[in-house]
């Protein structure tokens, strides 16, 4: 499926926003926060980038599955660092394992409900970490109420990863000519977000 | 029917021979080689000497243009065989081989000339580009060797080599490392090339990594070279000192550049193949522009 001009600019402009908060938006933190949030939105840049290159369908290739969860483990693990020091090593040691986890499930052939499983609980944990954990730190004025935008990404992120599990799954909530149209403007919808998060935060 | 005036004859005439010459010289590949010089230039992160930078722009396109319009002329029979090529207005026939030659070898004399004229270290690196792209590569070994890549690589590495000594005044460590990125960069580009064109490169009888070792060893080198180009350009970030956050984004880019590569090597394809290429373009343009500021 062709790429249009339009989902080609937003493309750009997530590449472009990636980069910007890579090189300039997480300066200020600490060595572990800047590694996890380059790690997560480089893995954006990059896939922008081929994403422009290669059409969707290098969304069909087997290894996106582990590829993008490297992006809600990565992000979710720079805010638990930041603003859960409790849980630091626990989340460390839990995005170590459920990496690791996705990728040998999903290498291997499995004719279990596992790899499916492993997914829906790495997803679920650094995805519902990323959505609430952002708003209720903002609602608690830890941090500036512009903060709870990344959380807003956070839920944009996961209806995305929805949509295209169920699409994976052979029952899809949308067609998929119209998942592929919208994914360009979801995937720069969230990267301002985040970053806008971070910037007004 | 009212007959054109004189003036206007002419400048029709003026037009078309525009029209014609435009595709000799490769417009975005000039564009990219002409980006790399200003890269070169601007990392010095001196004060901008804008006299010597107006004058680094038109004499560095006129040299880059000048070696490809010989080129062009040179490889004029080989251009002719290939399906990719013989649309060219050379090869096609829209205009003689001496007038391309005539044309090649005024605007390279104009470009080397102005070049000597604003330094004479920064003329004598621009010069060696032209030398070595049609001298060594295209006249005495694009035809022997499949080798002959390698100077073509080591050409297209002296804009940026130029704009850096224009700068700085030397050929120093990072000008070398910068023109090293490039040089390493440009096999992706001509051998990916190669491996799409094959069939037309065979019937041209110009010997190319892929007929003379095979495919394998072809993405292989492939991939070995954009890995050494990316690694290349960041040890020259490192030394030009660039900020950490720039760093990161070279990093990140480089990242996807070699995953592109191992991707090329184990689960070979056309498809892959030419996405490293596109992603090496990509690379190179954006890394270009991190060292800038």
């Amino acid at each position: 499926m062709k790429i249009s001009s339009l989902n080609r600019i937003l493309l750009f402009a997530t590449v472009f926003l990636a980069a910007y908060q890579i090189a300039i938006g997480i300066d200020q933190m600490d060595n572990v926060p800047i590694i996890a949030y380059t790690i997560a939105f480089g893995v954006i840049l990059v896939a922008g980038l081929l994403l422009v290159i290669l059409g969707f369908e290098v969304l069909d290739a087997p290894i996106v599955v582990i590829i993008s969860t490297i992006i809600p483990l990565s992000l979710a693990m720079g805010l638990v660092w930041q603003h859960l020091a409790s849980l630091r090593t626990s989340y460390l040691v839990f995005a170590i394992v459920g990496f690791l986890a996705v990728t040998v499930t999903r290498s291997i052939t499995m004719q279990n409900k596992l790899p499916v499983f492993v997914i829906a609980i790495v997803h679920g944990i650094s995805g519902m970490t990323i959505f609430l954990l952002p708003i209720i730190i903002a609602a608690k004025g830890e941090v500036r109420p512009g903060f709870a935008m990344v959380g807003i990404g956070g839920a944009l992120i996961g209806v995305g990863g929805l949509l295209l599990s169920f699409l994976k799954t052979g029952k899809p909530i949308l067609s998929k000519d119209r998942i592929m149209k919208l994914f360009p403007a979801l995937l720069f919808l969230t990267t301002a977000l985040f970053v806008a998060g971070f910037m007004y935060g | 029917m009212q007959a054109q005036s004189p003036i206007a004859n002419r400048q029709s005439t003026i037009g078309n021979k525009i029209r014609l010459y435009l595709p000799l010289i490769k417009s975005l590949q000039t564009s990219l080689l002409l980006l790399t010089g200003v890269a070169g230039y601007l990392s010095a992160h001196t004060q901008v000497n804008w006299t010597d930078f107006g004058q680094m722009l038109p004499s560095l396109f006129l040299a880059i243009a000048g070696s490809t319009i010989l080129n062009m002329w040179w490889d004029q029979d080989i251009d002719a065989k290939m399906k990719r090529t013989h649309k060219r207005p050379t090869s096609a026939g829209q205009v003689t081989r001496d007038e391309v030659f005539r044309l090649g070898m005024a605007v390279s004399v104009i470009g080397i000339g102005w070049a000597l004229m604003v330094n004479w270290l920064y003329g004598i690196v621009v010069f060696a580009g032209l030398f070595f792209d049609v001298v060594v590569y295209s006249m005495w070994l694009k035809r022997r060797t499949c080798w002959s890549i390698v100077w073509g690589g080591i050409s297209g590495a002296m804009p940026i080599l130029a704009g850096r000594v224009l700068a700085v005044g030397q050929i120093d460590l990072i000008g070398i490392l910068l023109a090293s990125a490039v040089l390493f960069w440009i096999p992706t580009h001509t051998l990916t090339f190669s491996l799409k064109f094959f069939d037309d490169y065979q019937n041209a009888g110009v010997p190319t990594f892929p007929s003379t070792y095979g495919e394998a060893v072809t993405r292989f080198a492939i991939a070995l070279s954009s890995v050494i180009a990316a690694l290349t350009m960041g040890l020259a970030a490192v030394w030009i000192g660039v900020t950490a956050g720039v760093l990161r984004v070279i990093i990140v880019l480089s990242a996807g550049l070699f995953f592109l590569a191992v991707t090329t090597v184990f689960r070979p394809s056309d498809r892959v193949n030419f996405s490293l290429f596109k992603y090496a373009s990509m690379y190179m343009t954006f890394a270009m522009l991190l060292i800038i500021p």
